[in-house]
């Protein structure tokens, strides 16, 4: 009980294919039905993700990268959201038709994720352990107290101090940090194979951001899980991520290894994300940012939705929606990707 | 300790004034579309012209009372039918609206004035003036609305005929005032405790800003409006208190005119004439019904969460 | 906890006297001469106003009265009425009746209450919404006085479903279910529509996200996880309107004839019965202060960050 890594798990249904692919979302569009008019949050996303690997998805607020998490956890309301097509196979099932009583029991031994804000996220009135426990009680049926023994270990395991004498203690008794660190515990119980982390270290101080990521990937690594890593801050994915996904508007625009990603970006909105991370050696310099704001979402610019604020824009960009095409070595959805990777 | 909550719960709970003013311009953005909030605009301005100038809604006398025709059922010349004097109950459901809107709009009035001096003062200086004042407030808070309203009218009677109309009502007004403020002053000590912490009320202070000035400047704009919201609903329950208080015949007596004292006329024949009843209390509860809704309206107007 | 419980009884103390002292001097305001109608026919002989004037410290002024009321009052002398019934001895016998009353009326709020509260917030929109809202706004606007006298005709009378009055003290629950429903009607209204505010901002909480997150079913993501945290303003508001339902008492008491503490007061009033009334309405406030202590002490329990330490 004490630093066994595992909890004993039924045999999962689930069961990845050869290439060790987990999750694959083909297509997926996910239109939002509001009084001001249909925002069209997410345009055709496609992406995989398989055993071990973890994935960044980049993009400013109302690029569409929560949306598409909620969609694959299945916690969108909906309504006022609708999703017209699209599919997403978890170990080559479809999520999205499955009954949901079944997708339902999934939530948790097999996806699980963390959110931004730890403290609204985690229940004010119970205790922490009471709220880890909650996953081996309900999907396990596990009696209490060995629900609070597993909660003990867990949080033994996301490293909080005296996690014995604290299990029955109130989120707000925590730090920002510890409260992160035990929304983990509680994604983690049940050893799903996928993990996806909502913008996980955005609310914390810098130093507690760098702990919380380490923390992430040390669990990754040692659990072989698929990561899903939804953030806006470049920086903090750069160690840790294999692949980047880069959104716009509710479309991956750039998708690339992480190094190709940094190193050459071929989309000039990924350059412009890169250009407007603060660097020591361009100390002095005026720090260059991506002009203008992302389209509204029930008004898309035609053509390319990043032209209003592209430098590079040209006609074809205002009448002809870019696809994402394979641009050495990464993927780029813009018309003039090669100039982008060479100049 | 209640206050500790609000505190800890809503820490962004007080925007600056600037915030403030757009937030009031947002409201009224919602509000115009807001289709409750002009029904029950219209129906107060129906019942406030009612209490002023009954004479533009009927030409019959209230006061008259046609012996011949007792508790019709309504018709042509009666249109609301008569009661069990012969007076034509349209007529008195008319001129009965001016003692149940000028009790509710001056209770509301006062106690919106009384408590929200106490309120403010207890919040903005605190320390022992704050333990003292919290303490008044408690023990009138102790006694219950309709309790003390009982007690206080029945130890200072009425002679109905010979003590003026506005004395009646002034005292009805005086007693729910009496009872009826500490609801407001704990509310509004809680608004300006949460205010108070704000950085730009420290820089007011520090700067050396008046505590009349900090307070008009930047608590009451901050603070004013869940009072407001909340004496508007409140006025609906002020109107009910005083049928009540009538309906005990203890608030407004005959031959004073008011749906209180014309309901509880009616009641007494319920069985057999029901519609004398009904269309007093009608007029009570649309009146009632319209603040409660104006309050409703404005209240989600300023916070739209509640929607 | 002991310390702060401490605290708060002795914070109500001030609260006590002051709130008696301002029903005694209402009371004692109170017009008309007390020994009226007790001597048969004929004015009482002067030999016995002064005796009665005497015996219930009436030639005191206010302050040495209320003194000396007090005084008897701590040691558990509540004084006799003008009757010379010890009113210690009647106001149990009422007590009893209307303590059953109010804390039916509760259960009805509590009951009737958060259950429409509920299924309104969780169909936020739907027909069985909109029922309720419409329902309790319709509640709220009517008089409680009027609701009383329509059910008791309809129910008590019409119908014959439910004993229209209650005259004996030793009423029964059965008799009781319609003067409660009708004392609770306006609270189930309030609690109704406070239930449903609360749940439908709770719903669009993130921790219930997290629920939903967790794989948690749909009815425990709202029965535990939002429910608690929705019914601590209904729990207050229970507690504070506590003192509302002891004064609607004596409407009710006063429509369906119960021989409660409301009518008590009510005949207290109208006889001039100065030390029943304050008696009456003491006691009253002292139980409407602990109800409300019990409810400070309740909300900590329920919402952890609240501490009384």
């Amino acid at each position: 009980m004490t630093t066994t890594t595992k909890s004993v798990a039924p045999a999962s249904d689930y069961k990845p294919d050869d290439s060790g692919r987990l999750l694959e979302v083909d297509n997926l569009f996910v239109e939002f039905h509001t009084a001001e008019g249909v925002a069209k949050a997410i345009n055709g996303v496609s992406f995989d993700l398989h055993q071990g690997e973890t994935l960044a998805i980049l993009g400013e607020s109302g690029s569409g990268k929560s949306v598409t998490a909620q969609a694959i956890m299945g916690i969108l309301d909906m309504p006022p959201a609708v999703i017209p097509s699209g599919a997403i196979r978890y170990c080559g099932q479809d999520l999205l038709t499955m009954p949901e009583d079944q997708r339902r029991r999934a939530r948790g031994p097999e996806i699980s994720m963390i959110f931004q804000d730890a403290l609204s996220s985690l229940n004010p009135t119970f205790p922490v352990g009471w709220q880890i426990g909650e996953m081996f009680r309900q999907h396990r049926g596990m009696n209490k107290s060995d629900a609070y023994a597993q909660a003990v270990r867990l949080m033994e395991r996301v490293a909080i101090p005296g996690a014995k004498d604290r299990v029955k203690n109130y989120p707000h008794q925590f730090s920002g940090g510890m409260r992160q660190r035990i929304m983990i515990a509680m994604a983690i119980a049940l050893d799903p194979a996928v993990l996806i982390a909502d913008e996980p270290t955005t609310a914390l101080d810098v130093t507690v951001q760098a702990q919380i990521m380490a923390l992430l990937a040390e669990l990754q690594e040692e659990r072989q899980m698929g990561l899903i890593l939804i953030t806006h801050d470049l920086g903090v994915v750069a160690d840790v991520a294999d692949r980047a996904s880069v959104m716009y508007a509710g479309r991956i625009v750039a998708q690339a290894g992480i190094e190709d990603l940094y190193a050459r970006p071929a989309h000039p909105y990924t350059r412009g994300l890169l250009e407007s991370i603060p660097r020591l050696d361009q100390k002095g310099q005026t720090l260059a940012a991506i002009g203008g704001l992302p389209p509204n979402l029930t008004r898309i610019p035609p053509g390319c939705a990043f032209n209003p604020r592209c430098r590079m824009a040209q006609d074809i960009c205002r009448t002809d929606v870019p696809e994402l095409r394979h641009v050495a070595n990464q993927d780029s959805a813009c018309h003039f990707a090669e100039e982008v990777l060479n100049g | 300790m209640t206050d500790s909550l609000a505190v800890s719960v809503q820490p962004t709970a007080g925007e600056d004034v600037g915030e403030a003013r757009s937030l009031a311009q947002d409201a009224w953005r919602s509000l115009r579309k807001n289709k409750i909030f002009w029904i029950s605009v219209t129906l107060i301005t129906a019942f406030v012209l009612m209490a002023v100038w009954p004479s533009l809604f009927t030409r019959t006398d209230p006061t008259f009372g046609d012996i011949n025709n007792v508790r019709d059922t309504p018709s042509g010349a009666h249109i609301f039918g008569t009661d069990g004097q012969g007076y034509d109950i349209f007529a008195r459901t008319i001129y009965g609206a001016r003692a149940s809107i000028i009790v509710g709009i001056l209770t509301s009035l006062t106690t919106l004035i009384v408590g929200g001096v106490v309120g403010i003062v207890a919040g903005f200086y605190g320390g022992w003036i704050d333990a003292v004042v919290s303490r008044i407030t408690d023990i009138f808070f102790a006694i219950p609305l309709l309790l003390g309203g009982i007690l206080f009218m029945a130890s200072f009677p009425n002679n109905p005929q010979s003590t003026p109309y506005l004395v009646i009502v002034g005292k009805v007004v005086l007693t729910l005032t009496i009872f009826g403020w500490p609801s407001i002053a704990r509310l509004m000590r809680s608004s300006v405790l949460q205010v108070k912490p704000n950085e730009y009320v420290l820089a007011a202070r520090a700067l050396g800003a008046s505590p009349l000035r900090i307070i008009r400047s930047h608590i009451l704009p901050n603070a004013l409006a869940p009072a407001i919201v909340v004496s508007t609903i409140n006025l609906g329950g002020f109107i009910v208190a005083e049928a009540t208080l009538s309906f005990l015949g203890i608030g407004l007596t005959p031959p004073a005119i008011s749906w209180g004292v014309a309901i509880s006329d009616a009641l007494v024949a319920v069985r057999t004439y029901p519609h004398i009843l009904l269309f007093p209390s009608l007029f009570l509860s649309l009146a009632v019904l319209a603040f409660i809704l104006l309050g409703d309206a404005v209240r989600d107007a300023f916070d739209p969460k509640s929607r | 906890m002991g310390k702060y419980i401490v605290r708060r009884l002795l914070q109500m103390i001030p609260v006590v006297l002051g709130a008696t002292f301002i029903i005694f001097a209402m009371v004692f305001a109170l017009p008309g001469d007390p020994t009226a109608g007790k001597c048969g026919e004929r004015p009482c002989s002067p030999e016995f106003v002064a005796k009665f004037r005497e015996e219930h410290n009436l030639n005191d002024p206010l302050p040495v009265q209320y003194g000396k009321y007090l005084g008897k009052f701590v040691q558990g002398d509540l004084g006799t009425n003008y009757y010379g019934i010890p009113v210690k001895d009647d106001l149990a016998k009422r007590y009893t009746i209307t303590g059953r009353l109010a804390l039916m009326a509760i259960a009805f709020e509590a009951i009737i209450g958060i259950l429409a509260g509920v299924l309104a917030g969780v169909r936020k929109g739907r027909f069985i919404d909109n029922l309720v809202t419409v329902s309790t706004l319709f509640v709220i606007s009517i008089p409680v006085f009027v609701i009383g006298v329509l059910l008791q005709y309809l129910f008590g009378i019409k119908w014959g479903l439910f004993p229209a009055t209650v005259p004996s003290l030793e009423a029964s629950t059965w008799s009781l279910v319609l003067p409660a429903f009708v004392l609770g009607s306006l609270s189930i209204a309030y609690v109704a529509r406070l239930t449903r505010t609360n749940l439908v901002e709770n719903l669009r909480a993130d921790y219930v996200r997290t629920a939903a997150a967790k794989g948690l079913t749909k009815s425990r993501a709202v029965g535990v996880h939002t429910l608690r945290n929705s019914l601590i303003p209904v729990v207050t508001f229970i507690g504070a309107d506590f003192g509302g339902l002891l004064g609607g008492a004596i409407v009710t008491e006063r429509i369906f004839n119960i021989q409660g503490v409301g009518g008590y007061i009510w005949k207290g009033i109208n006889s001039r019965d100065g030390v029943a009334v304050v008696s009456a309405v003491t006691v009253l406030v002292i139980v409407y202060l602990l109800v409300n202590l019990l409810v400070d002490l309740l909300y900590g329990v329920l919402d952890p960050r609240i501490s009384h330490d």
